[in-house]
C-alpha cells in the first residue's frame, strides 16, 4: 500500500510565488474531481483572496497509454482507440487517422465516402460544440440550457447509431472509405436535423446574447492575444476569437471541404464571450456544410477498390475466391503500409488534431503520436486566470473546451 | 393571562413550525417537478403519486446517512453551525400575520402568533443570524472550498441588507407602523407594490440575495467552491442546511407578501366582505390568500433559478452598493416627502 503524505510547501516552490511560501496566499487544489473540471483536470491555484495569482494545470489523470496500444495492433484495427481519444469528436478522430493511414498508402477515397465523411464530422462538430455550449453554460450555473443542448445532441447521436450502430465508439470511418454505405433512412434523418436545429440555434443564442449576467461574466474575462495564441501554439476557436482567421478546412482542405462554401467566423476580442460567439456562428456554418454536401451526396461505392488494403464487400466474399483471400489477408495480418511517415491534421471543433504515422513497412503502425487540441489549448489556462476570480477559473476552463480524453491521450 | 390563551399560543407555535417543516419538504418536490419542466424534463415521479412521497424519501435517507465530522474541524461549532442557520429562518414568521381575527366557537382569535410593534426591525434582525451560521459552518470545516463559500456570504451580506433594510422602510413610512398586522390592514385599499413599485422590486431582488439563491447563490456555487460553506456536512446537518435555506425561502416570500402584496388580503377585500353569503366567510381565508401569494413568489425563485447565470461575488457587491443601496435611498427619500405632502 502507497503511503500517503502531507505534501510540503518547499515541493511547490518552484510552481508558486514567495507569497505563498509565507503563508500570505492561500494554495487551491481544484480537481481533479471537481465539478467544474470538465473530468480529472487538475489545476493547483494561489489564491489572494478569491483573486487568482497563479494557475498551474496538472494533467495526465486520464492518461490510457492510446499512443503506445496502437502500435501494437494492425492499422484497422489501431482505428479503434482513436474513438476513445476525444470522446466528443469520434468520427473527427477517425476521420484524421483514416486519412493519415490513407495517405500512407496511398488509398483514393470514392466521392460518395467522402460527402459522407464531412456530412459526419460536421455533426460531429455541432454535438461537440452543442455539449461545450451545454456544460460552459452550466459551469456559469445556467441550468436549463445544459437540457437544452443534451435534447438536439441526442438527435445527432441518433444518427450516428443509425449510421454505425454505436453512439460515440462509432469507428465507422475506415481506411480507403466508410465502413458500410449509410441506411437509407440517413438522408431524411439529416435533412430534418438540420431543418430543425436553426430554431434551436436561435433559442440558445437568446437565452445567453443579451443575457447582462451571462455577458457580465464573459465579457473582458480571461482574454488572450492572436500574438499569444500563435506563440503557444493554440488552433481553434480558440484562436479565432482571438482574430485569426485560421481554420484547417480552408487551410488545408481535405475531404472534398474545398467544394463547400462556408466562412470562418472570427472575433477580435479575445475574450470568452467572442469564444462563444465563435462557437455559436461554427455551428450555423457546420449546418451550411451540411446542408450542401447532402444535396449533392454523389451515389456510387463507398470504400476504395485497392483489395491490398480495404476489404471486399461481403457479396463478393462467397463468389470469388481472391475476395475471400483478402479479406481472410487483411483481418488476420492485416495490410502492410510502405515505410515513410506522414502527418494529417484536421481542424476538429477544439483545433488542430494531428496524427503523425511512422510506418516501418510491417502491418502494424511503428509509431502513431496525436497533435491534440485540448492538450495545446490547455497551456494558456495560468494566462487566462491569472488576476481573475475563482468563478472566471470556471468560465475559463469552459471557454477552452477542453476534453481531457483529448489532452492525456 | 389564562390557561386557554397559553394553549391557543402552544398550538399556533406547533402549527406554524409544522406548516414550514412540510413546506420545505414540499417546497424540494415543487421546485424539482418545475425545473423539470423548465428543463423538458419529468422530475421524480416515482414515489407515491406525482412522486408525492419523494421529500419522506430524501428525508429517510438522509437521517440514515453517516453522520461525518472532518478530523480537523472545529467540533463544537460544526454542530452548531446548521442549528444557527436553521432556527432563524423557523423562528422568523412568528410575527407574518397569516389572517386577521377570526371567531372560532365564541373566542376571538387573531391569526398570527405574534404582533409586536418593532415587528420589521424583529424580521432584519433575525435573519441576519443565520449569515453567522453559514460563515462559522465555512470555517468550521476547516476546508478552503467550505471557507471561501463562507467568506463569499459575510460580504454577500454587506452588500444587500442595507438596501433590503430601507425597503422595510417604505412599507413603514406608507403605514405608520412598524407591525406587520398594521401594516396589512393598511394595504385593504391598495397594495403598496402599486403605491411604491420600485421599493418592491428591490426588495425582491435583495431577497433573492438574503435566500442565498440564484444567481446569487455564491456561498455554495456548485459549479466554483464544489458546495461551498456545506461541503463537509453530510447527512441531517446536511439537511438542515437545506432546511433553512427553503424554509427562509419560504419566510421570506411571506415577508415580501405581507409588506408589499397585501399579505392575507385578497384584492378588492373590502368588497368581497360586503357580498351576503361569501362575506362572512372571506376573514377565514386569509391564510389560503397569503398561500397563494407565496406560491407564485416561491415559482419566481425556481423560475430564476432555472433561467439565469450566476453572477460573481464582487459584482453583486458592486451591484448592492452602487444601484442597490442609492435606488432604495432613493424611494424611501420619495416615498417619505410624498407621505409628508398628502398629511
Amino acid at each position: 500500500m502507497t503511503e500517503i503524505r502531507e505534501v510540503s510547501v518547499d515541493e511547490l516552490r518552484h510552481l508558486v510565488s514567495e507569497r505563498a511560501l509565507e503563508g500570505d496566499t492561500m494554495l487551491l487544489n481544484m480537481g481533479p474531481q471537481h465539478p467544474s473540471t470538465h473530468g480529472v483536470l487538475r489545476l493547483l491555484l494561489e489564491l489572494d483572496g478569491e483573486i487568482v495569482v497563479s494557475c498551474v494545470p496538472d494533467i495526465g489523470f486520464l492518461h490510457t497509454g492510446v499512443e503506445k496500444n496502437m502500435e501494437a495492433k494492425t492499422y484497422q484495427k489501431a482505428e479503434v482507440m482513436t474513438d476513445r481519444l476525444d470522446y466528443l469528436n469520434p468520427l473527427g478522430n477517425n476521420l484524421t487517422y483514416c486519412l493519415a493511414v490513407e495517405k500512407l498508402c496511398e488509398i483514393d477515397v470514392p466521392p460518395r465516402a467522402q460527402a459522407i465523411r464531412v456530412i459526419l464530422a460536421e455533426l460531429t462538430r455541432l454535438n461537440s460544440h452543442l455539449l461545450w455550449l451545454g456544460t460552459s453554460g452550466l459551469d456559469l450555473a445556467a441550468m436549463s440550457i445544459f437540457l437544452y443542448c443534451m435534447r438536439e445532441r441526442e438527435k445527432i447521436l441518433d444518427i450516428f447509431e443509425m449510421v454505425s450502430g454505436q453512439r460515440m465508439m462509432t469507428t465507422y470511418i475506415r481506411p480507403g472509405g466508410l465502413w458500410r454505405d449509410v441506411p437509407v433512412e440517413f438522408e431524411d434523418a439529416v435533412s430534418q436535423f438540420i431543418d430543425a436545429f436553426p430554431r434551436e440555434l436561435d433559442k440558445y443564442h437568446a437565452l445567453l446574447d443579451t443575457n447582462e449576467l451571462f455577458i457580465e461574466r464573459t465579457r473582458g474575462i480571461s482574454i488572450i492575444t492572436r500574438d499569444e495564441c500563435v506563440a503557444y501554439g493554440i488552433t481553434g476557436p480558440i484562436l479565432r476569437a482571438s482574430g485569426m482567421a485560421y481554420d484547417l478546412r480552408k487551410a488545408l482542405p481535405y475531404s472534398g471541404y474545398e467544394q463547400y462554401d462556408f466562412n470562418i467566423p472570427t472575433r477580435t476580442e479575445g475574450d470568452i464571450y467572442a469564444r462563444y460567439a465563435v462557437r455559436m456562428d461554427e455551428m450555423a456554418e457546420s449546418l451550411k456544410i451540411i446542408r450542401q454536401a447532402l444535396n449533392k451526396l454523389p451515389f456510387g461505392p463507398v470504400r476504395s477498390n485497392k483489395r491490398k488494403f480495404v476489404p471486399p464487400p461481403r457479396s463478393e466474399i462467397g463468389t470469388s475466391m481472391e475476395a475471400l483471400i483478402h479479406h481472410f489477408k487483411l483481418w488476420t495480418e492485416g495490410f502492410s503500409a510502405p515505410p515513410g511517415s506522414v502527418y494529417v491534421a484536421t481542424e476538429s471543433p477544439r483545433g488542430e488534431l494531428g496524427v503523425f504515422l511512422e510506418s516501418d513497412g510491417g502491418p502494424k503502425p511503428y509509431r502513431v503520436h496525436f497533435r491534440t487540441p485540448t492538450f495545446a489549448n490547455l497551456q494558456i489556462m495560468p494566462i487566462l486566470t491569472r488576476g481573475h476570480f475563482v468563478a472566471d477559473v470556471v468560465a475559463a476552463i469552459g471557454s477552452i473546451d477542453i476534453v481531457l480524453g483529448d489532452a492525456d491521450r | 393571562m389564562d390557561g386557554a390563551l397559553i394553549l391557543e399560543w402552544v398550538l399556533k407555535s406547533v402549527f406554524i413550525l409544522l406548516a414550514l417543516t412540510a413546506g420545505f419538504a414540499y417546497l424540494t418536490l415543487f421546485e424539482r417537478r418545475m425545473i423539470a419542466r423548465f428543463q423538458t424534463r419529468i422530475g421524480p415521479n416515482r414515489a407515491g403519486p406525482f412522486g408525492l412521497l419523494q421529500p419522506v424519501a430524501d428525508g429517510i435517507k438522509l437521517i440514515f446517512k453517516e453522520e461525518l465530522i472532518p478530523a480537523s474541524a472545529d467540533k463544537v461549532i460544526f454542530i452548531l453551525a446548521p442549528i444557527i442557520t436553521v432556527i432563524p429562518s423557523l423562528i422568523v414568521t412568528a410575527v407574518v400575520p397569516w389572517g386577521s381575527v377570526i371567531r372560532l366557537g365564541g373566542r376571538a382569535i387573531p391569526l398570527y402568533l405574534a404582533d409586536i410593534n418593532v415587528a420589521l426591525l424583529y424580521v432584519m434582525a433575525v435573519t441576519s443570524i443565520s449569515v453567522y451560521g453559514i460563515t462559522l459552518a465555512g470555517w468550521s470545516s476547516n476546508n478552503k472550498y467550505a471557507t471561501l463559500g463562507g467568506l463569499r456570504s459575510t460580504a454577500q451580506m454587506i452588500s444587500y441588507e442595507i438596501a433590503m433594510g430601507f425597503c422595510f422602510v417604505v412599507p413603514v413610512l406608507l403605514s405608520g407602523s412598524l407591525s406587520l398586522v398594521d401594516i396589512v390592514e393598511k394595504q385593504r385599499g391598495l397594495w403598496y407594490i402599486f403605491l411604491q413599485p420600485g421599493a418592491a422590486i428591490i426588495l425582491a431582488i435583495t431577497m433573492y440575495a438574503e435566500v442565498n439563491r440564484a444567481p446569487f447563490d455564491m456561498p455554495e456555487a456548485e459549479q466554483e467552491l464544489t458546495a461551498g460553506y456545506h461541503s463537509e456536512y453530510s447527512g441531517m446537518k446536511f439537511a438542515l442546511f437545506f432546511m433553512a435555506e427553503y424554509i427562509k425561502m419560504i419566510a421570506v416570500s411571506m415577508i415580501f407578501a405581507t409588506l408589499f402584496l397585501g399579505g392575507y388580503l385578497l384584492p378588492f377585500q373590502g368588497w368581497f366582505e360586503k357580498l351576503p353569503v361569501i362575506g362572512p366567510i372571506i376573514p377565514y381565508l386569509g391564510p389560503f390568500v397569503l398561500l397563494a401569494k407565496v406560491i407564485v413568489l416561491l415559482f419566481g425563485f425556481v423560475w430564476v433559478r432555472s433561467t439565469l447565470p450566476r453572477i460573481r461575488y464582487d459584482r453583486l457587491m458592486a451591484f448592492g452598493w452602487k444601484i442597490l443601496f442609492p435606488l432604495s435611498l432613493l424611494s424611501v427619500l420619495v416615498t417619505a416627502v410624498v407621505v409628508l405632502l398628502v398629511q
